[in-house]
């Protein structure tokens, strides 16, 4: 599953920069995930439950931000939503070239909270291995 | 204490960047990588075959790398070409990555190799979002599939530089509506070259070759409205197919380049890799490969971990294949089956 791949990456990274820090518990993660991105934001957050398990984020929780698609065209005034199933052709001229896809490809860590003095207790079970 | 980090990573940085290495270090050694991408049974193998041996009857050092879940049927078939091919099983990964990729062709793909056609798994979904360092993706759609094929797979049909549509010989018996399947390409991605193919009836064979070679004698190829379209972009971009960095000495494309401005390391591989050094291919990352000399060895003792194909063999081959030919080739044998990351994707 796609997004299980994506959901990994993030752990990963997420992981690397905790390991980095010294932070012992990450509690939340902000994703910025665009319109184009190709990832489905609830099987995104089902898949990094399960992603988290038994690693420093366990149990964290997940936010996401979408971020709309808009285009522009080199010869029109105005920017346009692209929508999906995406239109990427100029909707005001029908320009095929020189579109320029602004935003909605974002697939980024934005930012992450975690904990990062002395070891404490966990105030949650950790989650099991597999749902 | 709780605080809260700013990270700014896109989450693929990792693939992005080792598809960047790869491309750099193939490209200044002059093999052009194509990356195929398609549903299960557009018709990726049977095309290839074709393409394969054409290249090969005009003396083009080709290679084929074809990735699947499980069997090597497409390698054995493409191997009756003659060419160098190699098999990569992904032990139930859904896609190549690039780091993947890069351990595949390290001491196999023949230095002299002037294009590297790569089949990724038959799939719509995931192969979109990984580069595999490759300077012309391609995506294939048969006109069985459907006119609206684009506009259900906006991001692979969106992020391609060349589209084939294939088994044009059977367009009339499913009515495949040209016009209409080349305005939805249109809509999510203006400007790309569609091409009709055939693999059974010959039609636009040699396509795929010509466009492949031209790539790699540096023409410019299409680049994708929605290749653009990243807010705060990272610190590089995604360089498809121009203006690559030349030159920077990677053999086999196994080069990072540090300090582009990620805060993370280059634990390279897949999964948890904890303790990160820069140890790809021992251990982590998935998938076996099998290298397939020139048309010999054919079913013989490689052994992997998947049980035998379920599939029986297809008979069709590519007419004028001349598969008995034994040319000796490189006997590359296997790779030690890398051991599977605990968690994995289904
Ligand atoms: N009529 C017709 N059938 C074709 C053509 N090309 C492929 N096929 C058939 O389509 C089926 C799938 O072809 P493959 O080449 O295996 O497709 P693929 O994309 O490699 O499939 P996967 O690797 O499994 O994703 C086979 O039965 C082929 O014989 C063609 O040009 N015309
Ligand atoms: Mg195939
Ligand atoms: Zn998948
Ligand atoms: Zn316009």
């Amino acid at each position: 599953m796609h997004e299980m791949s994506i959901a990994m990456a993030v752990v990963g990274q997420v992981e690397e920069a905790a390991g980095a820090a010294g932070a012992h518990a990450v509690t939340s993660v902000r994703l910025r995930v665009g319109e184009l991105a190709g990832v489905v934001p609830d099987a995104l957050a089902f898949c990094f439950e399960l992603a988290c398990a038994g690693t420093v984020l366990d149990g964290a929780e997940l936010v996401t931000e979408s971020v709309a698609a808009r285009a522009r065209c080199a010869t029109c005034p105005d920017t346009w939503a692209v929508g999906m199933p995406p239109e990427l052709c100029c909707p005001g001229c029908g320009r095929a070239t020189d579109v320029e896809l602004l935003s909605g490809r974002e697939l980024e860590i934005l930012s992450v909270r975690w904990e990062d003095g002395p070891a404490g207790a966990r105030t949650r079970e950790p989650m099991p291995e597999e749902a | 204490m709780c605080r809260v980090v700013d990270l700014r990573q896109a989450v693929l940085a990792k693939n992005d960047d080792a598809a960047r290495a790869l491309r750099a270090g193939l490209t200044a050694r002059g093999t052009t990588v194509v990356n195929l991408l398609s549903s299960p049974g557009s018709g990726k193998t049977a095309l290839l075959e074709r393409e394969l041996l054409l290249a090969r009857g005009r003396s083009v050092p080709v290679a084929a790398l074809t990735a699947d879940l499980a069997t090597e049927n497409d390698a054995l078939r493409l191997a009756r070409s003659g060419v160098p091919v190699k098999q990569v099983l992904t032990d139930g990964l859904c896609h190549l990555e690039a780091a993947m990729l890069g351990r595949h062709l390290d001491g196999w793909l023949p230095e002299d190799t002037r294009i590297l056609f790569v089949e990724n798994v038959g799939n719509l979904v995931c192969p979109a979002g990984y580069d595999l360092g490759e300077s012309l993706r391609v995506v294939l759609a048969s006109v069985t599939e459907g006119e609206d094929k684009p506009l259900k797979y906006p991001t692979a049909f969106g992020l391609a530089q060349l589209v084939v549509v294939t088994k044009t010989d059977i367009a009339q018996a499913v009515e495949f509506d040209e016009a209409a399947f080349r305005a939805n390409v249109e809509r999510v991605n203006p400007g790309v070259e569609i091409v009709m193919t055939s693999a059974r009836g010959g039609e636009g064979l040699g396509i795929l070759l010509d466009r492949a070679l031209a790539a790699g004698n540096g023409a410019v190829t299409h680049t994708p409205v929605m290749a653009g379209g990243r807010q705060h972009a990272q610190s590089h971009d995604h360089d498809h197919g121009h203006g690559h960095d030349h030159g920077h000495g990677h053999d086999h494309g196994h080069g990072h380049d540090h300090g582009h401005g990620h805060g993370h390391g280059h634990g390279h591989g897949y999964g948890h890799d904890h303790g990160h050094g820069h140890d790809h291919g021992h251990g982590h990352g998935h998938g076996h490969g099998h290298g397939y000399g020139y048309g010999h060895d054919h079913g013989s003792d490689h052994h992997h971990h998947h049980p035998g194909p379920a599939h029986p063999h297809r008979p069709d081959r590519a007419p004028g294949s001349d598969h008995a030919d034994h040319a000796p080739g490189p006997d590359h044998a296997h790779e030690p089956p890398h051991v599977r990351p605990a968690a994995q994707p289904r």
